[in-house]
């Protein structure tokens, strides 16, 4: 019960911090992205700004013996850079410079923007099919 | 307001991370796990077995959903501008899909939660795609499919 509401709040936290931050327009998303052209550097203030949160919540993970609500941490590795890691890095930034969308904001903007927000999250999810019919 | 960029919005940015990274701490230090939008949504689309439970990758999902329309309805209308073409979201949609489970995450599992664990796993993913990102909106430029 307490992971639902934890889920709940963090995702419309998530939501609201994109909404608010401007990531949930593709063109000023992309516009990060145009180095060469008429670069917006708003990304970088929101990566800032949640990476600066975050890595106080490390510090404080550190010296947890377990989360406030659950038995255990269930966290990733950290150390494993291999061609899958570098692969699948490359395809994201191809579609994310293509389409100036990353999974957050494209279902964020299902509510916003329907129609196109729709056609990018069913292709997504498309994509994500292939990987599993096929990755691994 | 950022000199040489009229367009930037620096401090709705920073602001918006802000919420972003509490949003995070609150997954991290209440349930003990990163926040990994790419992963949730395979999991809440049943692409992937592994991670939460099926209801909390629904509900976290639905957040994201709450969290902009609580935005839109009482801060001010969300802009949205998208590209008009149906192929580029289309083949954008598809690449991204594969090219996150492939990469296992995206701009907030390794780039927030990633970055900020000085993971260096996540930081050479993050460093991968902002490069291809670049060099992917470069060259559209140049073969005019920019928008």
């Amino acid at each position: 019960m307490r992971d639902a509401i934890v889920a709940i709040v963090s995702g419309t936290l998530f939501g609201g911090g994109l909404a608010f931050s401007g990531m949930m327009d593709p063109k000023r998303v992309r516009g990060f992205l145009d180095i060469f052209g008429e670069w917006d550097p708003t990304l970088a203030f929101v990566m800032g700004g949640a990476v600066i949160v975050m890595a106080i919540a490390w510090a404080l993970q550190r010296r947890m013996a377990a989360p406030l609500f659950a038995e255990a941490f269930n966290l990733p590795g950290t150390s494993l850079i291999d061609s899958k890691l570098i692969g699948g890095g490359v395809l994201f930034g191809v579609g994310w410079g293509l389409a100036g969308l990353c999974p957050g904001p494209a279902i964020a903007a299902l509510v916003i923007e329907p129609a196109s927000a729709g056609i990018f999250a069913l292709s997504m999810v498309g994509g994500m099919v292939l990987f599993r019919l096929t990755g691994k | 307001m950022l000199p040489g960029f009229p367009d930037a919005m620096p401090v709705e940015g920073f602001f918006g991370g802000f919420m972003i990274g509490l949003a995070a701490t609150l997954m991290l230090l209440g349930s003990g796990r990163i926040v990994g939008i790419s992963g949730l949504v395979a999991r809440a689309t049943m692409q992937s077995r592994s991670g939460v439970s099926l209801p909390v990758a629904w509900l976290f999902v639905g957040g994201l959903l709450l969290g902009a329309i609580l935005v839109n309805s009482f801060i001010g209308p969300i802009q949205t501008r998208f590209p008009s073409s149906t192929a580029l979201l289309i083949a954008g949609g598809l690449i991204v899909g594969l090219g996150v489970r492939m990469g296992s995450g995206c701009t907030s599992g390794h780039g927030v939660c990633g970055m900020s664990r000085l993971s260096p796993r996540s930081l050479i993913a993050t460093a991968t795609f902002i490069t291809s990102g670049m060099a992917t909106v470069a060259i559209a430029n140049q073969l005019g499919w920019g928008w």
